[in-house]
């Protein structure tokens, strides 16, 4: 069914912190390696050796350059995977019904056998959340490790989804957005983040805790007592170096 | 977004053969048996043609009867619902006019109104985005509107009128870039809107998730159209518009001036339907640091 739940038991989610990730990819690689020999068809690759190799990945990290006037730039590492929206456009948009929301956790899901794979719900999604398997023609997302989080044959500090259990800097956080009080809630709440892209009006459960301030670092003062030992003017060339050196000058 | 050849060809197709199906319906041009026969064949052609070629996009066509079940919410639903009730009442309206030789006015009321329903949920497939700005307008509905009245029109030879739709398409299609320009930036389409990092100062990637390409970049971070954007609209407001009207409104009517307006009417209609995808931005671009101002 397309038609969203007006709201639902839970909101099962991710926090993930832009302040700690380092960008290592590692949660890239666990949630392909988890979501290729689990749930749906596996993740494919083409030409995987070759010249052109492509995928399909449920996770990917982009790094950004952050550079406010006369600060040094930021580097912001920036883990996108689905954002378990409320307002999906993603799963309303599907004529067939296999894209939906399920009403007691809010997970969106995909079921692979409904799936014509017309691609209308990866246009749907703002974040690019979404990709179409090229060997199974089917659309893949993020399940939030649904086939880990219940999963009792799994010991229990396991029963969290792969990229949050991998992540060797702690960066990702798993949790229930509709209690005030779980860990998400609560540093969601303190750290001050926001909806992702709230212009699109998706109303994501998942919340990005942005990058703490920086330090300034101030480039006038003496913060190094070194630096005054150190000669940072290049001493004047001398012969046809030195000529041309001037001769550019002048230009 | 990427141009795909089968939902240029879907789009173009279907929304003649629905135009000049809703014609035929309300009884215009008034013909009967072979003449009919014919006409009606050619509507359905194209129609049943484009649709068809809908599919050849899918990644498991087989299941494409599943597609009618979600039409409470999805306008890709609706288009099917609709195309099919509008082929079946307007099947009913020929088959009597033909092999009866009766006229079932309202029967053709309804499959012509059927059909303009089933070209705007196509055109609502993209209107409704609203991650594709570009699209996200009510002038993509009036554009895929008054392509198919106007070609409908020409199909069935009704000149003068489709001279009329002709330069009314052509203000919708001008309206529809004057508005698309502004859209991405209404939207509020930066990376630093995107990324939610602009309060830290101006964003700009620096690392690409993947080295190469992927699925989200093929579909959807489509670059040439853009580039060749003005001399694609001049070709489109020439040909589906300009020439034909022109052609049809200053030379006596006849077999071969509506033969040639309906060849440059065809040109313009693909080349304006290649540009209405390859121009459009996605804002999932904004991510990969493209669509810069
Ligand atoms: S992030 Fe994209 S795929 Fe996930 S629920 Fe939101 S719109 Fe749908
Ligand atoms: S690709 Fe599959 S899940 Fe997505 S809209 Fe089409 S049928 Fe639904
Ligand atoms: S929750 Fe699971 S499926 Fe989603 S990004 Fe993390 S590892 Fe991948």
């Amino acid at each position: 069914m397309t038609t969203l739940p007006q709201t639902t038991q839970k909101k099962l989610g991710l926090a993930i912190d832009l302040d700690i990730c380092v960008g290592c990819h590692a949660c890239v690689i666990n949630c392909k390696e988890w979501n290729t020999s689990n749930y749906g068809a596996p993740l494919s690759d083409q030409d995987a050796y070759g010249a052109n190799p492509v995928g399909t990945f449920l996770n990917r990290i982009h790094t950004y350059e952050v550079k406010a006037e006369n600060k040094p730039a930021q580097t912001v590492h920036f883990p996108k995977s689905c954002l378990h929206c409320e307002d999906a456009p993603c799963v309303t948009v599907c004529p067939t019904g296999a894209s939906y929301k399920r009403v007691e956790d809010g997970i969106v899901l995909v079921n692979e056998s409904d799936c014509i794979g017309c691609g209308l719900c990866a246009w749907a999604c703002p974040y690019g959340a979404r990709e179409l398997d090229a060997k199974e023609g089917v659309m893949k997302k993020c399940t939030l490790c649904v086939d880990r989080i219940y999963n009792e044959n799994l010991p229990e500090e396991d029963r969290e989804p792969a990229c949050v259990r991998t992540c060797p800097a702690n960066a990702r956080h798993f949790g229930d957005f509709a209690d005030p009080d779980s860990n998400v809630s609560v540093m969601s709440r303190e750290r001050g983040a926001v909806p992702l892209f709230d212009e699109q009006g998706t109303k994501p459960v998942n919340r990005y805790l942005p990058p703490r301030p920086k330090a300034d670092i101030q480039t006038d003062g003496d913060i190094d007592i070194l630096a005054p030992f150190l000669d940072t003017t290049p001493s004047p060339q001398k012969g046809l170096l030195g000529w041309l050196d001037k001769a550019l000058e002048a230009i | 977004m990427h141009p795909a050849p089968s939902v240029i060809v879907f789009t173009a197709l279907s929304g003649l053969g629905f135009g000049l199906l809703a014609f035929l319906a309300l009884g215009i041009p008034d013909v009967s048996g072979t003449t009919a026969f014919i006409f009606f064949f050619l509507g359905y052609a194209l129609a049943v043609g484009g649709l068809i070629s809908s599919t050849f996009h899918l990644g498991n066509p087989q299941r494409a009867l599943k597609a009618f079940s979600q039409w409470r919410t999805s306008w890709l639903s609706r288009e099917g619902v609709f195309a099919v009730l509008a082929l079946s009442v307007t099947g009913i309206y020929a088959a009597a006019l033909i092999f009866l030789d009766q006229k079932l006015p309202v029967v053709g009321m309804i499959g012509a109104a059927l059909s303009m329903v089933s070209v705007f949920c196509t055109s609502m497939i993209y209107g409704q985005l609203k991650t594709v700005p570009r699209w996200n307008q009510p002038m993509t509905p009036a554009v895929f509107i008054f392509f198919t009245l106007a070609g409908g029109a020409l199909l069935a030879a009704q000149l003068k009128l489709a001279a009329l739709f002709m330069i009314i398409l052509g203000g919708a299609q001008l309206l529809h870039w004057m508005i698309g320009d502004k859209r991405l930036n209404q939207e509020g389409g930066t990376i630093e809107a995107a990324t939610g990092l602009g309060h830290l100062g101006k964003v700009r990637l620096l690392e690409s998730p993947h080295s190469g390409e992927n699925y989200l970049l093929k579909e959807m971070a489509h670059e040439v159209g853009r580039k060749h954007a003005s001399k694609l609209r001049m070709i489109t407001i020439l040909f589906a518009c300009a020439l034909p009207a022109l052609l049809l409104l200053f030379t006596t009517p006849g077999h071969a001036t509506a033969a040639i307006a309906i060849v440059l009417h065809l040109i313009g209609l693909f080349a304006g339907r290649w540009l209405f995808f390859a121009e459009a931005e996605h804002v999932v671009a904004l991510y990969y640091d493209r669509h810069r101002a």
